[in-house]
């Protein structure tokens, strides 16, 4: 039996989250660069009714500019960077509103020889979540979405596109999140 | 990679999770999916994770009981326990992370209004990676109750917040630790929202004397398990 997920609540330490944990560009601040183009990636969380979730944790997780993750389970022989290692976390601020520095991944391998397109895997956790919500970032202007083995799991064209970031400016992504209700960000199993 | 790899992974039992929606923990009603889960294929994305190292913790953060040195208010605890997966093979080398309040009831956090006084010895939160067996192990106090503002007088009982990774994305865990015996627990509307007694009762601590500290501090003991079993397939 797994013990149970109980919600993460209002009070998660700031203190727990170490400086520049969002920027995914650096191992830490001062360290050498990851390969690859960097990125931005922002947005806001709401629940329903648009209203704004301060206090959320949010965490992604990614492989690095060539494809790979920097897991020993990723056996793909893809290269490793060892100036990126793919996790990041933020919280929001009192507007709901995140920001992400990191690079695009690249694609990487999926079930049955097909490639998936480059994503992010986001997780959010806050007060009144029981348990965590998972979702993908996929970027716009990616042929590659289309054979996506995860997004084609999806039918409904709506729910799709809210798993897309749109372009703003030149790597900046913009990626918002409805927790609930109306326009709601489609979300999957744990 | 081959598919039978994430047949590790099984989905939660929903007995011995909490839904989503809950007219018990009523904020999740207005924050929480309305709509059904995807159910995609497991692929290389959600089979790998963030790995944390000994560079990552730094042994002092395993301390909550000391800032600079100086002691903090309140009943002093070890809790202690080993981290498991589904099929009890401990989980080594996997960071865990502890958030509480203080000895009065108070979060060091700005979001927490109450006018319960802030304690500057408390660390109010702490880190650990697990040994080659699993154990994790904290040095901290036992805190206080607090009432949750505008709920109709719901008092959340002693607890302390867990985190943890484990080896991969669909290992993560956030959860809650409850203290045996005491008469908030069987009160408390977000410990009701997991459905199995069970399940319910593996959220509470041991006492444990023999995890404590002679004369210094009460043992608590706290086995976590994470979601994962061994997936490799039957031979012979």
């Amino acid at each position: 039996m797994t013990t149970a997920w109980q919600t993460l609540g209002p009070f998660f330490s700031p203190f727990l989250l170490k400086p520049g944990e969002n920027d995914l560009t650096r191992i830490r601040p001062g360290a050498a660069p990851a390969e690859g183009r960097t990125i931005q990636i922002m947005g806001t969380v709401r629940e329903q009714n648009g209203v704004p979730v301060a206090g959320a944790l949010l965490e992604i997780w990614q492989a690095n500019a060539a494809g790979r993750y920097a897991h020993p389970a990723d056996t793909s022989g893809l290269p490793l960077d060892p100036n990126f290692r793919g996790f990041g976390r933020v919280y929001t601020d009192r507007e709901g509103r995140y920001c992400f520095r990191t690079i695009k991944p690249g694609p990487v391998p999926g079930p049955g020889n097909r490639w998936q397109a480059p994503h992010i895997l986001l997780s959010i956790f806050a007060a009144g979540l029981l348990r965590r919500l998972t979702t993908r970032i996929y970027f716009p202007d990616e042929n590659a979405n289309a054979e996506d083995p995860v997004l084609a799991t999806i039918e409904d064209p709506a729910a799709r596109a809210t798993l897309i970031a749109r372009t703003e400016g030149s790597g900046r992504y913009v990626f918002d999140i409805v927790t609930s209700g109306e326009g709601e960000t489609a979300f999957f199993t744990d | 990679m081959p598919n039978d790899i994430y047949a590790g992974y099984a989905p939660y039992s929903d007995e011995d999770q909490p839904p989503s929606r809950s007219d018990l923990y009523r904020s999740t009603l207005a924050r929480a999916p309305t709509r059904p889960l995807y159910a995609p294929p497991r692929t290389v994305s959600e089979l790998t994770g963030p790995v944390f190292g000994h560079e990552d913790v730094l042994p002092e953060e395993a301390d909550l009981a000391h800032v600079d040195g100086k002691p903090c208010l309140g009943q002093l605890i070890v809790v202690t326990g080993k981290v498991m997966d589904e099929d009890g093979r401990p989980v080594p080398r996997t960071l865990v992370e502890i958030w509480q309040a203080n000895a009065a009831g108070k979060y060091n956090h700005p979001a927490d209004s109450s006018a319960a006084p802030l304690d500057p010895g408390f660390a109010g939160c702490g880190r650990c990676l697990t040994d080659d067996e699993g154990r994790y192990r904290f040095l901290t106090i036992k805190p206080g109750a607090y009432p949750v503002p505008n709920s109709g007088n719901w008092w959340r009982p002693p607890h302390i917040h867990f985190s943890l990774f484990g080896p991969t994305y669909l290992t993560r865990l956030v959860s809650q630790l409850y203290f045996p015996g005491d008469v908030l627990n069987g009160r408390d509307r977000i410990m009701a929202t997991v459905p199995s007694e069970v399940a319910r009762e593996r959220l509470t601590a041991v006492y444990d004397p023999a995890v404590g500290i002679d004369e210094v501090a009460l043992g608590y003991r706290f086995d976590i398990v994470l979601r994962g079993r061994d997936a490799t397939p039957m031979t012979g």
